[in-house]
Parts: structure tokens; C-alpha cells; sequence
């Protein structure tokens, strides 16, 4: 096989997307434990390590763009590096949004919540799942595995839809409750912001694989 | 495709043998007119063979056998009353190395209108001045067409080959890896060029240069031992080809 440099230095780059990605993913689990537990130290820890995510995104795009102005990528080569672009935009946002949930936590953390947390870790545990189907669907060019991410969305949507519905109600009850519940109304947005930015990435693989262009955030 | 424009070229079944050895395997394509066709593919694949099928330059090499159709605006080439002078004048070919003849820029252009009867001064001098400015070229060998065209830089000398097939106003133009000598800045003058006489003249262009097919053809066919694997639109061919040969070649994986 020809080109066998170039082919390396595709796979280098698949690898070091597939690196940033389960950076984030890790950057998510944090949060959301340093939430649950109101752990004010693991949520500034969530806020410090944005940085290695920060820099990974420019490491690879300038990857990315040594790839065009050096090998000229043609077909699957150009989508696979058009989407990589995209992918780690995608993955930055996730990023910053972890960072958001860490800094709301440092500032509820000194106070016993409003409502113990019920919907929120679910829309974690599926946003979390959505991430790691991504990187699956990446990794193994998997259409069907990046289409399904659209179903699992929708859910997030519902139950961000519901948690605004419950926190409304303990701030009407009760205008203490309102500066909290706002904060929670955040998080919620925050984790169905991250699934959105998830599907942006089943996009993008999709395009990568077949050059068709699916909306999956119907 | 591009549904507008009329058939310019069209083969059907058409092979070609150089004795034993078949060069061409069943061509089918359809190649508009007023556009630019790029055909690519490794060495030996025939593009450069099914180029000169298309003015019956293959005829000058012996033991060449043709099967098939090949109608040019609904004529058939290879027919027994095709007037082959007449051909070559409709179809005219420019070449990898510029080969212009030892004489004048003046005398390189007139000579084809001269070999086909013109013989009035004024006239020629007409011919010669409307092709060199159609070639990009006159506004730099205007005042010193007696020079000798044999001193012209190679992306000139390029262009007066081209002036010098446009002297005799074809139809086609049949250009065979033209910018593959040159140098980048005189192959994207000739690039441009491209873009300006293709409102004129149905281009055909082989090329080795995956970004040149990409940046000027609107169409782009791929040959591989002799067959056409694909033959699309430039856009799709070079983002989303359907078979996998031609991903293969375009992406450097062989070839």
C-alpha cells in the first residue's frame, strides 16, 4: 500500500480524537459525582483540568491542518479530517459545559439541596452513555450505533423538560428555594446541551463514514 | 448531470487494440459540449489512448484496431467518409511538451490557416492576433511577433501551442497532461485560461493531477487497464466516489 506515512499519521490522528473525547468523558463523570456529592475540591478539579481539554482541541486541529496543506486528502481522507475538525469543536463545548456544571456546584455546594436529585443523574447516566456510543461509533465507523444517539437525545430533552417543571414548582412554594433552583434549571440545561453537542458528533461521524448530512437533534 | 448541454462526444462499446494488447475495453461515455472533462487514472490506463481516438490520431501507429461507435455531434469518426483533415482541424490536440515549430510566433500561428487555404496577409495577420489574445498570450509577444518561438519561456510556449490550435477554430480541444512540464505559476495561468475558453470550446483534458481535474473539470472520468470505472461529476468523484477503485487511486492508495 502506498502512502503509508500518511495513513499513519490519519490513524495518529483518529487516536488523539478518540484521547480528547475520553478526556471529556472523564471531565463529565467528575462533575457530575462532584454534584451529586457536593464536592466542592472535585468540582474545582473539573474547572483546572479544562486546560489539558483546551489544548488538545489546538494540538489537533493544527494536526488536522498540516494534514491539508501537506497531503492534499482526497474523499473519505477529507471528510474523515473535515470531521475531525468539527468533532473537537463539539468535544471543547462538552468541555466547557462540564466546567459550567462544576462552577454551579461551587456555588450551591454550601447548602442542603432543595429536593434530593432525581432526574438530573438520570439524564447523566444517559448523556455519559451517549458520549461512550459516540466514541464507539467513531472508533468502529458505526452508522447505525451513531443514528441511534438521535433516540437517546430526545430522552434528555424530556427529562430536562421535567426538571424544569419540578424545580418551578419548589420555587413557587417557596422563594428560598429560588436561587437554587435556578442554579439546578442550569445544570439541567448544561446536560442537555452536552447531548445535543453529542449528536452534532453521530453527525459528523455519519458524514465522515457515508458523506450524507442527517439531522440527529430533530 | 448537466442536464442542459448538448451531447458533444459520445462512445458506445468502443474498444481499441495495439495488436495483441487491448487498450480500451468497452468505453461507454457521453461528454457534453462547452465544458471541461477531465480524464485521470494510473499510467498506462488508456485516457491518454481514448484521448486520441477522439481526432484519430492513433491511426498513425500501426496495428491499431477499433471496434465500436464514436460520433462526434452524431457522426461517427472511425466512418469511411470522414474527412480526416477536417477532423483534426475540429478537434484539436495540445500536448504534454510545448512543440512549437522552429519559426516565428507569427508563423507558428498562421501556419495551420495556411495549410487550410487562407493566403490573404491581412487575414492572417487577423487569425493570428484573435488567437494569441484568445490564448492569454499577446500582451506579451504583441510588437515581437518575428521573434523566434523557440525563445519563449515553456508556459509561453504552451500558449502559443494553444494559439496555434485555436488558429484553425476547432470545436474540441484535446489537451494531454498540458501543465505537468511547467512550472506552478504558468500551470495556474493555463488553468485560467481554461475557464475562459471553455464557454467556446468542449475541453477534454488527461491529467496526473488530481487537484488540477478537481480545480477546472466539471466532470471527471476515471480509467483504470483500459476500462472507465467511474465517470461522474467532479465534485462527487472527489468526495464521495462510489467505487472503491477510484477512492483507492485518488487517495494515493495505489497508482
Amino acid at each position: 500500500m502506498n502512502r503509508l506515512n500518511y495513513q499513519n499519521t490519519l490513524d495518529e490522528l483518529k487516536r488523539e480524537i478518540l484521547k480528547m473525547g475520553s478526556l471529556v468523558k472523564e471531565q463529565i463523570e467528575l462533575t457530575v459525582s462532584a454534584l451529586a456529592a457536593q464536592d466542592l475540591e472535585l468540582a474545582q478539579k473539573v474547572i483546572d483540568r479544562d486546560d489539558l481539554v483546551d489544548a488538545l482541541e489546538l494540538k489537533i486541529e493544527e494536526q488536522c491542518l498540516k494534514l491539508i496543506a501537506t497531503q492534499q486528502p482526497m474523499a473519505k481522507d477529507l471528510r474523515t479530517i473535515a470531521a475531525g475538525i468539527k468533532i473537537i469543536i463539539d468535544l471543547e463545548r462538552i468541555g466547557d459545559n462540564a466546567v459550567d456544571i462544576a462552577k454551579t456546584t461551587l456555588r450551591i455546594g454550601h447548602e442542603p439541596l432543595m429536593k434530593p436529585l432525581i432526574d438530573i443523574p438520570r439524564m447523566t447516566v444517559i448523556t455519559e452513555d451517549m458520549l461512550k456510543d459516540a466514541l464507539q461509533a467513531y472508533v468502529n465507523e458505526d452508522v447505525e450505533l451513531a443514528e441511534s444517539l438521535a433516540e437517546k437525545d430526545h430522552e434528555v430533552d424530556r427529562l430536562h423538560g421535567q426538571v424544569i417543571r419540578d424545580v418551578l414548582t419548589y420555587m413557587f412554594e417557596n422563594p428560598k428555594n429560588i436561587t437554587q433552583g435556578t442554579h439546578l434549571m442550569f445544570i439541567s440545561r448544561y446536560l442537555e446541551r452536552i447531548a445535543d453537542h453529542v449528536t452534532n458528533l453521530g453527525e459528523n461521524i455519519i458524514y465522515m463514514v457515508t458523506a450524507e448530512r442527517k439531522d440527529l437533534n430533530t | 448531470m448537466t442536464e442542459n448541454k448538448n451531447t458533444k462526444v459520445s462512445a458506445e462499446n468502443l474498444s481499441l487494440w495495439y495488436g495483441p494488447f487491448q487498450a480500451l475495453k468497452d468505453i461507454h461515455i457521453c461528454i457534453k459540449e462547452k465544458e471541461i472533462t477531465a480524464l485521470i487514472g494510473p499510467s498506462g490506463c488508456g485516457k491518454s489512448t481514448f484521448l486520441r481516438t477522439l481526432n484519430r490520431m492513433n491511426d498513425l501507429i500501426p496495428s491499431v484496431k477499433t471496434e465500436g461507435s464514436l460520433l462526434i455531434d452524431n457522426q461517427d469518426v472511425n466512418s469511411p467518409d470522414i474527412d480526416v483533415v477536417a477532423l483534426r482541424k475540429k478537434v484539436g490536440m495540445v500536448f504534454q511538451s510545448p512543440n512549437p515549430f522552429p519559426m516565428s510566433i507569427f508563423d507558428n500561428v498562421a501556419y495551420g490557416p495556411k495549410i487550410h487555404g487562407i493566403r490573404n496577409k491581412d487575414e492572417l495577420s487577423h487569425i493570428v492576433i484573435k488567437s494569441l489574445k484568445k490564448a492569454a498570450l499577446w500582451d506579451e509577444v504583441k510588437g515581437q511577433l518575428n521573434k523566434s518561438a523557440l525563445s519563449l519561456s515553456g508556459g509561453q510556449q504552451q500558449r502559443l501551442c494553444i494559439a496555434r490550435v485555436l488558429a484553425v477554430e476547432p470545436e474540441i480541444l484535446l489537451m494531454d497532461e498540458p501543465t505537468s512540464a511547467l512550472d506552478p505559476i504558468s500551470t495556474l495561468r493555463i488553468e485560467e485560461l481554461l475557464q475562459e475558453l471553455k464557454n467556446q470550446f468542449t475541453i477534454v483534458i488527461v491529467t496526473h493531477n488530481m487537484q488540477q481535474a478537481a480545480r477546472v473539470s466539471h466532470v471527471t472520468g476515471f480509467f483504470l487497464t483500459g476500462e472507465l470505472i467511474e465517470y461522474d461529476l467532479t465534485e462527487n468523484i472527489f468526495t464521495k466516489p462510489r467505487n472503491k477503485k477510484t477512492e483507492d487511486y485518488i487517495t494515493g492508495r495505489f497508482g
